[in-house]
């Protein structure tokens, strides 16, 4: 099948970007979207002209490194997907398809769709750990956890930090992110003794980094690779006011 | 001239490493913030080596090409890990995993590093519980197991079907932590380019910033490579898009020695490829052999769909062949037998290059929430890529390139022959031999990060006696000059064919006259295809854009530029080793089954080679593989 795409380019973080449109030839419904877009820079290169410049790594929907807004829906319209296991049978012939890095204040553009999302380790580096040290820990069946808390525990740990959920947040708030890795810890025996602090220095972390606030749209839940739920913004949000008291 | 001296330790086997740790230096708390540690990768080897070193109190800084510490490709293992814990209590021990591992290798490694991996692999687990990880757990809140290729008890602890992510987010963990405090001072979106040698010692490292182009020199009093390994020369393997062989191939030219390259394993449950325009081919967790059956049709092009196909046209061929491991036999024999029955006819799927792996019996005895409970991902992901049911139509598997157990020659103490070069994870040869069981490479690369580079570290750092020295020395110049000149080279070409064309190229060469099956003859063949098509390649390319700039294309070029090199490498290893072991099947060497034959009278040696030239034939050295506790006997998985 044969597209057009109007994709974002900007030469660096000063630059001014701009759409540009570019046709997508011979595109089999097997291809994933980055390798249609790998084919449209394949003939870039050969003209001379530099390619799209877009994060990826692992190509299998895990490494969280792939970020494009395809049609103005972060990781495009299938749900629960990483761009990289979009496959192109999701799109028609003929169809038109406008392609933008995440778009955040705190994520700024580096080159045309790649954006730098250090904000989001920073935001780690606040709390997201368990304060252990590698040598001191007992049998690890010393301590049962309950299955349930531990499937729940897996169900936030999931989360690949790849920022969908801010790029689709009206207010780029990254509580769906955060609240993922804080309510992982929550529901485990291992994340007690941190929790409440860890919740104070998470959310203050990614204030200091400019990411707005949860005001219950769950665009970020529609979007999410991973499908990670909302209710652990809830529980977050439970666990901030319970640190102040 | 490479000397290689292995620094077993003398005594008996589960003694080694215990007494070791007591003999070894150690750095006095207060001068540990003395030393400097480049760790470059921060997969689960280097992400907790460097978080480990830095919660001893070493000042370390961490390298990694991906925008985060968080985003190696050590997170995209599914099925587990690996550990000695006897939990199920079924008769696993610390002696059973070690000599499951060093026979599912073909006993081509060292009996010391296999049994310490053995040793350490229980601590692992415990530290990864206190992390948080969330592993899978039984109702009564202990942990869960599963059964893995190449073993006969249950011994992998995993997280669903992603967990080398939990793992790696644990890791990660760590070293956020350890960035906030100060200790660790991390360079993402940063790629080595050289390596630095000042008086025959590693003691810095060259860096090009992806971002900026800039190219930077850092000094250190020890250099930690953890960064993998290389089977994307390969074009079409489950590795990362980005994963390369430059660091470990650019420590190769400065001195260090590159052990058994040609021992690549090729995984036999992947989804088949579709078309050229592929740019890689996805794994889908050989856990997924505990519950599903291989076949294919008994008749040769039989094309029937395959729920049409009766039960007693169908070829079960890994229960017939191997009845005591059926589906769980190990990987290079599951990926040889697959090849051999679509080499006969009768593969499946358009291309014939395929198998079924069919769930029908196990959804019928367990329900299929119990197996959307165990591989539900796994089944999704499968429909992601083919738009089939898994759980309606048995799956096609193919094999493909995915872990190199080859990697730079370590000591015991994970040290090269190069001084101060420590090696770690995927990146060194040391434990895997010619064959990696499934759920051993998680064990391999945290066991070199948490317990074993952090106390030989000390060890190096303790004895070494290093001079005080800068970036100003001429051997950083000399080296930062080399990396721009190459940059500006590639950049100048213009020429009239892209990287990625001659990749797969080279690629191609590689599946064909070394892949799966190799003889002298083919491999006489990549020998002569491959110097033609490296000298176009620094002919033909064009690489748009400046070296100042992000440029993708360039980094591309800079990875591809030394597969180019490093795959005579693999070739000339592949046709210097005539015998038959795990991965590596030289068609001239097999029993009358067509069954693997090694040849232990001439080849039980590790083979390390000294790099002498581009396109030159490299020196072979012996490291000789003494067993004192095991027997060396023919595998076998019937």
């Amino acid at each position: 099948m044969n597209l057009t795409l109007h994709v974002w380019r900007q030469k660096n973080p000063q630059a001014k970007g701009q759409m540009v449109t570019y046709p997508a030839r011979d595109i089999s419904p097997n291809m994933s979207f980055l390798e249609m877009l790998d084919i449209v820079n394949e003939e870039l290169v050969l003209k001379g002209e530099e390619p799209i410049a877009f994060d990826h790594d692992c190509r299998e929907g895990i490494c969280g490194m792939c970020s494009l807004v395809i049609n103005g829906i972060a990781h495009g319209h299938e749900r629960g997907t990483t761009v990289c296991q979009l496959h192109m049978r999701h799109f028609k012939d003929g169809q038109e398809i406008t392609i933008e890095p995440w778009r955040a204040k705190p994520f700024p553009v580096l080159r045309d769709l790649i954006v730098d999302r250090s904000a989001l380790d920073r935001i780690m580096m606040a709390g997201g750990f368990i304060s252990v040290n590698a040598g001191g820990a007992p049998d690890a069946n010393a301590l049962p956890v309950p299955k349930e808390h531990a499937e729940l525990a897996m169900d936030a740990a999931a989360c690949i930090g790849c920022g969908a959920c801010v790029a689709s947040c009206k207010n780029a708030s990254a509580m769906l992110f955060m609240s993922a890795k804080i309510a992982q810890f929550a529901h485990l025996p291992q994340g007690q003794p941190e929790r409440m602090d860890r919740v104070r220095k998470m959310v203050a972390a990614m204030d200091a980094e400019g990411f707005g606030n949860c005001t219950n749209q769950y665009e970020c839940e529609a979007v999410c690779p991973k499908e990670i739920s909302v209710r652990f913004i809830a529980e977050m949000n439970r666990d901030y006011w319970r640190a102040w008291l | 001239m490479i000397t290689l001296d292995a620094h077993a330790p003398s005594g008996p086997l589960a003694e080694k490493w215990n007494r070791h740790r007591n003999e070894m230096k150690l750095v006095n708390p207060s001068n540990k913030r003395k030393f400097k540690i480049l760790v470059v990768g921060t997969g689960l080897a280097g992400g907790s080596a460097a978080a480990t070193l830095a919660e001893l109190g070493y000042n370390v800084e961490a390298f990694c090409y991906q925008d985060s510490p968080r985003r190696a490709h050590s997170i995209a293992a599914q099925g587990g890990i690996n550990a000695a814990k006897n939990y199920q209590n079924d008769g696993d021990s610390v002696y059973r995993l070690f000599y499951d591992t060093i026979k599912g290798g073909d006993f081509r490694a060292r009996e010391s590093n296999v049994y310490r991996l053995a040793q350490v692999s229980n601590a692992i687990i415990d530290h990864c519980a206190a992390q948080g990880v969330p592993f899978a757990r039984e109702y009564g809140g202990l942990l869960d197991n599963r059964s893995f290729g190449g073993a006969q008890v249950s011994r992998t602890f995993y997280a669903r079907g992603q967990t080398g992510q939990q793992l790696l987010l644990g890791a990660y963990a760590s070293l956020i932590r350890q960035i906030g405090r100060g200790a660790v001072k991390m360079h993402s979106r940063s790629e080595m380019q050289e390596l630095v040698l000042v008086d025959g010692v590693a003691r810095g490292i060259v860096t090009r910033d992806l971002v900026t182009g800039k190219i930077e020199s850092h000094v250190g009093d020890a250099v930690v490579l953890a960064t993998g390994g290389y089977g994307n020369l390969y074009f079409l393997s489950t590795m990362a898009a980005g994963c390369n062989v430059t660091a470990a191939y650019r420590a190769y030219k400065k001195g260090a020695a590159f052990a058994n390259p040609c021992y690549v394993q090729i995984h036999p449950t992947c989804i088949p490829i579709t078309g050229d325009h592929q740019s890689k081919l996805t794994l889908m967790s050989e856990s997924l052999r505990n519950d599903g059956r291989i076949w294919v049709p008994k008749k040769v092009g039989d094309k029937r769909a395959p729920n049409d196909i009766p039960e007693d046209e169908r070829d079960y061929y890994l229960e017939r062949k191997y009845p005591s491991y059926g589906n769980l036999a190990p990987r290079d024999i599951s990926s040889r037998s697959a090849k051999e029955v679509c080499d006969e006819g009768r593969g499946v799927g358009e291309a014939g290059r395929g198998v079924y792996l069919d769930f029908a019996d196990s959804i019928k005895r367990l329900g299929v929430e119990t197996i959307k409970e165990r591989y539900g991902n796994l089944f999704d992901m499968y429909f992601k890529i083919t738009a089939e049911n898994g759980y309606k139509i048995p799956m096609r598997i193919y094999p493909a390139t995915h872990y190199t157990m080859g990697g730079l020659w370590v000591d015991y103490n994970l040290m090269s022959n190069v001084p101060g070069l420590h090696v770690i994870g995927e990146a060194n040869f040391s434990d895997h031999g010619a064959n990696r069981l499934g759920a051993s490479a998680l064990m391999q690369g945290l066991a070199d990060g948490y317990f074993i580079l952090p106390y030989t570290m000390g060890h190096w750092l303790a004895t070494a006696k290093l001079p005080k020295v800068s970036t100003d020395r001429p051997e950083f110049k000399q080296a930062e000059a080399e990396v721009d000149g190459k940059v500006k080279r590639l950049l100048s070409l213009k020429g009239k064919r892209t990287v990625k064309s001659f990749h797969r190229d080279l690629g191609k060469i590689m599946w064909e006259y070394c892949g799966m099956g190799r003889n002298e003859a083919g491999l006489k063949k990549a020998l002569e295809l491959i110097p033609p098509l490296r000298e176009e390649f620094w002919k033909n390319i064009t690489v748009p854009g400046a070296g100042e700039d992000l440029n993708t294309e360039l980094e591309r070029a800079g990875r591809v530029a030394d597969y180019f090199e490093f795959a005579e490498l693999l070739v000339y290893d592949a046709l210097e080793r005539k015998e038959s072991c795990g991965s590596h099947f030289r068609e001239e060497s097999q029993t009358s089954e067509g069954e693997a034959k090694r040849d232990d009278e001439n080849y039980c040696h590790v083979s390390a080679w000294e790099f002498t030239g581009v396109g030159q034939r490299p020196n072979l050295h012996k490291e000789p593989l003494a067993f004192e506790t095991v027997q060396l006997g023919q595998r076998s998985y019937k």
